[in-house]
Formats: structure tokens, C-alpha cells, sequence
């Protein structure tokens, strides 16, 4: 079972809440930390503060995901990790080690455990595909005969042995970003960070590159620090996910419980972009001076609506109708929106409301006003 | 006057020693320019604002440095180091004392050009060479230089080329060449047919060395 899938199986068993902080108490294995981080762009005319005060925990195994706008600040954040970009405030600590303490030496072996790979992959075009993804190992004096086999194996992990003798110019998106992330493997990172990895290609391309994150985030256990301004990618990857905007972390949490309930006007417009669970717009207007009692449910993973709907007619005297319903995948986990009106008694529409509580589903009301 | 070629005043061996002359103080002071230029144009790339060896004084001294010396006309640089020319050659006469201004000249104007090609390298590149540890002269070398060397190579055949033509003009500290030839027998004897013969001259090097650094600038590109 994935990461992922018994994630989902826990959130289940008990509420949204107690689930947060068990996770919490549990601390993990934290691989990058930054605390209090602030970084300051000082021109001759003006201070621009890129991050406000950063507080982020990306744990072992992870596969993190920070999503906002463009000039939110995520670019300065994920380069703050391989020291790109340096704090001007507060600390980030990447595998224990705050690197900016590092002597230059000490730097670089500890950067030869992040890999990275970015949106316009930065391949070397007077290079081959070999030698590109050789890159690392030659910098740090690899025996030859070693990166014959490395780098062999890396083409073949990303699939395109056939390409070795190629040129980045003679290949297309994706087989570049693939080849990136070769070169991003090849010293055996802990941490991979991806800057919009995505971002340059096609949406069947980006699944597929995508797809290879995840492999690599299962087979070999690398944490991933990935930025992104696409919904869609978190979806797809990420178990965790940061919303940044402004220069500060707006809201973060696991991706189920920021798609379930997202807090924020930015988080809440970056989920809809890829759960659509609006309520039908000819139902607001029909409302007239009865206020509604309307329940947003999630459900996630096989659970299915259906019998739950069902059972609560049954055991209850409500009656329901379902406003909006939708099923879709994320981490190809179902999650499925539901939104009903219940009619019923004040006590009895309470009681169901405890009941599927109970279950450990979790259920909202929303408030419409008419 | 020996034997005279298609009724010049120059005989055969005077062209081809004034060839031999032209290629060789193009071939030194372009190796000597080069070895100035070369580093000089990394090192303004280099420490410019936000690059991997950011540094205000050395980019703001040598920057105008570079720009003061573009400006001399060769013609006065060319008197105006012969008292350092006397110092490194012990001469300010003939070929060899000719190379010493020719370097003054070319040096700059290598850096300038070296400095425009390694602009042109994607700043991506650096950055990924700089998440992957690379040391200053790695990034350098393994880099810079190989992601730009398409354009260092067009960069060398222009300051090649505007060695030629300064060479013309070292005749005056009496260094020959083909320029010289030009000067003392087409222009200031009149000889139509020597001025005809040595600009042709001069043309097809020009044209030879242009269309080889082109060649070899896209073999490289295209690798």
C-alpha cells in the first residue's frame, strides 16, 4: 500500500481534526524546515519582501507541493532550500543542517543531496543527453567507468536509453524534463526540488512526467519539494500542500484536508479550478425567504455515497436531495463532493448530521443566503 | 628590382614576405590578446551584479578600463606604448615591435567581444550548475565556456579580422605586411597595380578566416 492510500485509510478511521494532530504529534522525520524565514530584495529605489515569514515543515518521504500565483514568492522559497537565494531572515534547515552556516566545500557535498530540476530544464545544448546527466558525477570527480553505469541506468529508470548519443535540441518537452530529472538522480539525492517542472509541457506530458515523480518519490524514497502554479499537479502527486500568496503561507495542510476545506478566498479559488462543487445557480435563485439547510459531504477513497444517503433516510425522517455531486481523483484516490439539501424536522436533520459525523465522514453545512 | 609580377613595381617574393609578415603578427597578437582577453571577459561576465562571482570593484575598474582603451585609435596607441614596446622587445621598429600595440588594441576589444558572447548563456545554466555544487571554475569551464564556445569562436574571427586590418596601419612603425605594401608602393608611388593586388590580397584573408569561423561555429552548434 502507498504512502498515499494509507494516509487515506487513517483519515477515514477518525476525524479530520484529530487526524491533523496526531500527524503533528508524530513529528516525523522533518527533511526541510523553515522557520521564520523572510527574504528581502533591496533595490536602489525600493525593498521588495519576496517572503514574509515562512513557516514550513516538509517531512521525510513527503511529496510537498506549494501552489499561488505568480510572484507570491514560491520561486524564492524552493531556492532557499539548495541556497540559490539566501535568507535575509530565519533559517531553513535541510536535512538538520542550516546550509548557510556551511563552509563552501561543506556546501557543495550537501547540495550534491538536492537535486533539481526546473521549467525550462537548463540542459546543456552543446552537450549530449549523456553528458548532461554525467554533469554531476564529473563535477565531483566520478570514475568514468562508474558514470558509464550510472548514467545507463538513469536513461533506462526514465526511458530513454535510445537517446543517450542525442542532443536536448533534437528531443521534445517532456524527453528533456526526463532527462533533467536524470541529472537531477545521478548523485543519489535525498530531496528532489522541482521548479515548475510541469509547467513548460502539454497536459499529457505533464501526467506522464509527473507519473515519474511519484516513481521516484516510491522507488527511491526522495522527498520532494515541488512549486507549482497548476491545481491540477497537487492533485495528482502531492500527499501535502502549502498555498502561498504574497509572501506568506496562507494556509497548508494535507492536500485532502485543503481540498476538503479550503480556508482561504486563494485556496478556495485553486481548488475550484479542478473540483467543480459549486451549488447550481438556479437553485440560489429559487430560494426564497426559507433558508435552506444545505451539507457539503467529502468522501474519500471507495466509500460511496450512495448507501450513506440511503441509510440516513432510512434511519432518519429528513429527506434529502443532492444538489451537486462529482468524483474525482486525488493521488487516483476518489474524492467525492456531495451537496444536498435536508428537509426534516430541526431535530431529526441534527441528528443525521451527528450520525455521519460518527462515521467519521466529513460532512459542512454551508450557508447560502437566499 | 627583381623580377616584377603582372607589371608591379613589387617582385613575388616581397608579396609573400609581406604575407608571411601579416600572418605572423596577426597569429602572435592574437594569441597574446587572447590570453589577455579571454580571462578579462569572464571575469566582466563573471562579476557583474548577481553572477557567480559578483564583485563592484573589480567589475566597476576594469569595465571603464576596458572601455578607455576601446576608444584610443590605434593609430596613437601605436606611439603612445612605444616606450613600453622599447621595454619588452628593444625595439620600436619592425614586426615584432608592432605586436605590442597590436595586443593593446586587440586585448579590450577580445574581452568586449567574449563578454557579449557569455551574456548570451542562459542564466538557467549557471543556476543549474550552481544547485549542482559546481565550484567558480567549474561553472567556468564546464559551462560557460562550452555553452558559449559557438559564439567565441564567431567572436575570435572578428577580432582575427580587425587584426588584419590593424596590422595595415603598423606599417607606420615600420612592421611590413601587406598593409605596408599597400602604402609604400600603391598608395605612395602610385603603383595601381601593387594597391589592387594587396587589397585583393587582403580581401580573400578576411574572407577565408570569416568563412571558416563560420563554418566552425555552426559545427559546434550543431554537434
Amino acid at each position: 500500500m502507498t504512502e498515499g492510500a494509507s494516509f487515506v485509510y487513517s483519515f477515514q478511521s477518525s476525524s479530520l481534526d484529530n487526524e491533523i494532530e496526531k500527524k503533528n504529534n508524530l513529528g516525523g522525520d522533518r527533511m526541510i524546515e523553515f522557520q521564520r524565514v523572510k527574504k528581502v530584495y533591496q533595490t536602489k529605489k525600493q525593498t521588495v519582501e519576496a517572503l514574509k515569514g515562512i513557516d514550513l515543515t516538509v517531512e521525510k518521504g513527503d511529496i510537498f507541493g506549494v501552489v499561488g500565483y505568480s510572484g507570491a514568492g514560491k520561486s524564492t522559497l524552493i531556492r532557499l532550500v539548495n541556497l540559490l537565494e539566501h535568507p535575509s531572515e530565519g533559517q531553513v534547515i535541510v536535512g538538520g543542517k542550516d546550509l548557510t552556516s556551511l563552509n563552501p566545500k561543506e556546501l557543495r557535498a550537501e547540495k550534491k543531496k538536492i537535486g533539481m530540476i526546473f521549467q525550462h530544464f537548463n540542459l546543456l545544448d552543446s552537450k549530449t543527453v549523456f553528458d548532461n546527466i554525467a554533469m554531476p558525477l564529473v563535477l565531483s570527480g566520478t570514475p568514468s567507468r562508474e558514470i558509464k553505469e550510472r548514467v545507463g541506468e538513469l536513461l533506462e529508470f526514465v526511458g530513454l536509453s535510445s537517446k543517450a548519443r542525442s542532443y536536448p535540441e533534437q528531443l521534445s518537452g517532456g524527453q528533456k524534463q526526463r532527462i533533467g530529472i536524470a541529472r537531477a538522480l545521478a548523485t543519489n539525492p535525498s530531496i528532489l526540488l522541482c521548479d515548475e517542472a510541469t509547467s513548460a509541457l502539454d497536459p499529457q506530458t505533464t501526467s506522464a512526467v509527473l507519473q515519474l515523480l511519484k516513481k521516484i518519490n516510491q522507488e527511491y524514497h526522495i522527498t520532494i519539494l515541488l512549486i507549482t502554479h497548476e491545481m491540477s499537479v497537487i492533485r495528482e502527486i502531492c500527499n501535502k500542500v502549502a498555498v502561498m500568496e504574497d509572501g506568506c503561507v496562507v494556509e497548508q495542510g494535507s492536500v485532502f484536508e485543503v481540498f476538503a476545506k479550503p480556508q482561504t478566498a486563494t485556496a478556495k479559488n485553486f481548488v475550484r479550478t479542478v473540483i467543480h462543487d459549486e451549488i447550481p445557480q438556479s437553485f440560489l435563485k429559487g430560494i426564497g425567504t426559507h433558508i435552506p439547510i444545505i451539507w457539503k459531504i467529502n468522501f474519500i477513497g471507495t466509500t460511496s455515497g450512495t448507501p450513506l444517503l440511503s441509510t440516513i433516510s432510512k434511519k432518519y425522517d429528513v429527506h434529502l436531495s443532492v444538489l451537486s455531486a462529482n468524483i474525482s481523483e486525488i493521488q487516483e484516490t476518489p474524492f467525492g463532493n456531495l451537496i444536498i439539501e435536508v428537509t426534516g424536522d430541526k431535530q431529526e436533520v441534527d441528528k443525521a448530521y451527528q450520525y455521519i459525523k460518527d462515521e467519521g465522514i466529513l460532512v459542512q453545512e454551508v450557508q447560502v443566503n437566499g | 628590382m627583381g623580377n616584377t609580377l603582372w607589371g608591379m613595381e613589387i617582385t613575388a617574393e616581397q608579396l609573400s614576405t609581406a604575407f608571411g609578415d601579416t600572418l605572423y603578427m596577426v597569429a602572435i597578437s592574437l594569441i597574446f590578446s587572447g590570453l589577455i582577453g579571454l580571462p578579462l571577459g569572464i571575469l566582466l561576465v563573471i562579476t557583474r551584479k548577481g553572477h557567480i562571482l559578483d564583485n563592484k570593484w573589480v567589475f566597476n575598474i576594469l569595465n571603464p578600463v576596458i572601455n578607455i582603451l576601446r576608444s584610443v585609435p590605434f593609430i596613437i596607441l601605436l606611439v603612445a606604448v612605444i616606450p613600453l614596446t622599447r621595454l619588452i622587445v628593444g625595439s620600436a621598429i619592425g614586426t615584432n615591435a608592432a605586436i605590442v600595440p597590436l595586443v593593446f588594441y586587440a586585448a579590450p576589444y577580445i574581452a568586449r567581444l567574449v563578454e557579449n558572447s557569455l551574456l548570451e548563456v542562459d542564466k538557467g545554466i549557471i543556476e543549474a550548475a550552481q544547485a549542482m555544487g559546481a565550484t567558480t571554475w567549474q561553472i567556468i569551464h564546464r559551462f560557460l565556456i562550452p555553452e558559449g564556445l559557438s559564439s567565441l569562436i564567431l567572436t575570435f574571427t572578428t577580432a582575427t579580422i580587425g587584426l588584419v586590418g590593424a596590422t595595415a596601419m603598423a606599417g607606420a612603425v615600420g612592421a611590413g605586411g601587406v598593409g605596408d605594401l599597400a602604402l609604400a608602393y600603391g598608395y605612395q608611388r602610385f603603383d595601381t597595380m601593387t594597391m589592387i593586388v594587396t587589397v585583393a590580397a587582403l580581401v580573400i584573408i578576411v574572407q577565408l578566416l570569416q568563412s571558416t569561423g563560420n563554418y566552425v561555429s555552426r559545427k559546434i552548434r550543431r554537434r
